[in-house]
């Protein structure tokens, strides 16, 4: 395996820029995302937070500075194998069943025949969505489609995983398993994993958290960190604090 | 490109309108009861059921494809689908070739189908072989593909998909010879009509019906078709784009 936490960041920015129109959606940012970590990219809606991802896995127009993802530039060809992706909006095919999803979109990881049931089956598993393997797509809950589009995600075991808002309105129990699935994929496969939330209270879940606000940088750090850096109780305090002393520097 | 990616999306094209019935009886049985209609209507007439009706039998593929696959097209741009599919390794050519050979497996299912009850049960009176007059809604099928393709990136949303279909088709068929002679038009609308890919489709058709064997005309309609297909479908695959605002 490449790029384990040893090999240095899975991602790097430097001075990252991106422009729709003439506002400036995200301005300058210089961040780093350790190998094999749960990142947590937190920020309220609006702040830039798909942008951003959308810049890593190479699906977004007009981006300037430096983006370096598992050691290549973002939206090189050799990455397309080692990532995956999950929009907030559940990408998967409605009117096709669940494992039919899964079964078109390994074989568009290239992943031969015999090899891709298997794949499917203990893909379905991770995500809680054997029961319902056979079923249309678009009849399941939102929770269930969104676990739908996840598993696309990780049927290749990418190296690096970006989840825009992954756990948005699910069952407090299933979030929970999700959230040790992550864990579970950075320490035993050595996955890096970018997640975005806006609910700040996901934020203690994650190894190291980048704040977003506004098209820039807040801070980056470990929970504990920015909580002793800006002696605040919560994550949510210390983003107050750090906006409200941002406000006083400028 | 790479053959196994480009037949799997083909399945998967095909899967997803196995779940949608409707749609394939639709796709099938319209142009069946359209050309009985016109068998009636031309009751009186038969030299003109004839000439219409093989016209039609290429004209029905191509504007069917065409809705089917703007819509379809459409939907994978707005469900982020396709903004997926294009951050995982598979190549643009791989997802035209694979919605081409799809519709192109369904639109030989629908003009066989609406070939044989003409022919069989409409007494539709053609010269040529049936074989010819499925090459050419074969190919014609593929050009709605790639028409349907290619507009679609210009549609933000299903009502305006629709809409293209008056704007990009109806003009085509008016030029195309059904209506009158091209060469009896004004001569800039005949101008025209030389460079709309239908023109040589109905021509085609109409060699068939006229000829006992295929003509050097016929070739070249052929010729002409299957290249309008292909350099749409190239444009339909530069239309799409890995990066996007």
């Amino acid at each position: 395996m490449i790029n384990k936490s040893s090999d240095g960041p899975a991602v790097r920015a430097r001075g990252l820029a991106v422009r729709r129109g003439p506002t400036r959606v995200l301005d300058g940012l210089d961040f780093a995302v350790a190998g094999g970590s749960v990142t947590g990219l937190l920020g309220p809606s609006g702040c830039g937070k798909t942008t951003l991802m959308r810049a890593v896995v190479g699906a977004q127009a007009k981006v300037t500075g430096t983006l370096d993802v598992l050691g290549r530039p973002a939206g090189s060809r050799e990455l397309r194998h080692r990532i995956g992706y999950v929009t907030q909006a559940p990408s998967v095919y409605l009117d096709l069943t669940v494992q039919q999803n899964l079964d078109y979109y390994a074989a568009v990881l290239g992943m031969p025949r015999p090899e891709r049931r298997e794949r499917v089956e203990r893909t379905l598993a991770d995500v809680d969505l054997t029961r319902h393997a056979g079923a249309l797509t678009g009849v399941l809950s939102g929770g269930q489609r969104s676990r739908v589009s996840l598993a696309v995600a990780l049927l290749g075991t990418p190296d690096l995983l970006v989840l825009d808002e992954p756990t948005v309105g699910l069952d407090p129990v299933l979030r929970r398993s999700l959230w040790d699935l992550f864990h579970r994929l950075a320490a035993e496969r050595g996955t890096t994993l970018l997640i975005s939330s806006h609910v700040m209270d996901e934020a203690d879940r994650c190894d190291r958290l980048l704040l977003l606000r506004e098209g820039h940088l807040l801070a980056e750090g470990t929970p504990a960190e920015l909580r002793g850096r800006t002696g605040a109780q919560s994550i949510e305090d210390a983003f107050l604090r750090l906006v409200a002393g941002e406000g006083g520097a400028r | 490109m790479n053959a196994a990616r480009t037949l799997a999306t083909a399945r998967r094209v095909l899967r997803q309108l196995r779940h949608d019935p409707r749609t394939i009886a639709l796709l099938l049985l319209v142009p069946v009861l359209l050309l009985v209609l016109l068998r009636y209507v031309f009751d009186a007439d038969r030299a003109a059921f004839d000439r219409i009706g093989s016209s039609l039998l290429g004209i029905f593929p191509m504007v069917t494809m065409f809705l089917v696959t703007s819509i379809a097209t459409l939907r994978e741009r707005t469900s982020g689908t396709l903004e997926r599919l294009l951050t995982m390794p598979l190549g643009k050519g791989d997802l035209i070739a694979g919605y081409a050979l799809a519709f192109g497996v369904l639109a030989v299912a629908q003009a066989g189908v609406a070939t044989g009850v003409a022919l069989w049960f409409l007494d539709l009176d053609v010269a040529g072989s049936p074989w010819l007059l499925l090459l050419v809604a074969l190919l014609n099928a593929l050009l709605g593909t790639a028409l349907g393709l290619f507009v679609s990136a210009f549609a933000a949303s299903e009502f305006q998909a629709v809409q293209f279909m008056p704007a990009v088709i109806f003009p085509q068929i008016l030029l195309c010879g059904l209506f009158t002679p091209r060469d009896r038009m004004q001569p800039v609308l005949e101008y025209v009509s030389d460079v709309l890919p239908m023109s040589y489709s109905v021509d085609g058709m109409e060699q068939v019906l006229r000829h006992a064997e295929p003509t050097g005309d016929y070739w070249r309609d052929i010729l002409v078709v299957a290249a309008f297909a292909l350099g749409l479908l190239a444009l339909g695959a530069a239309t799409l784009r890995r990066r996007t605002a």
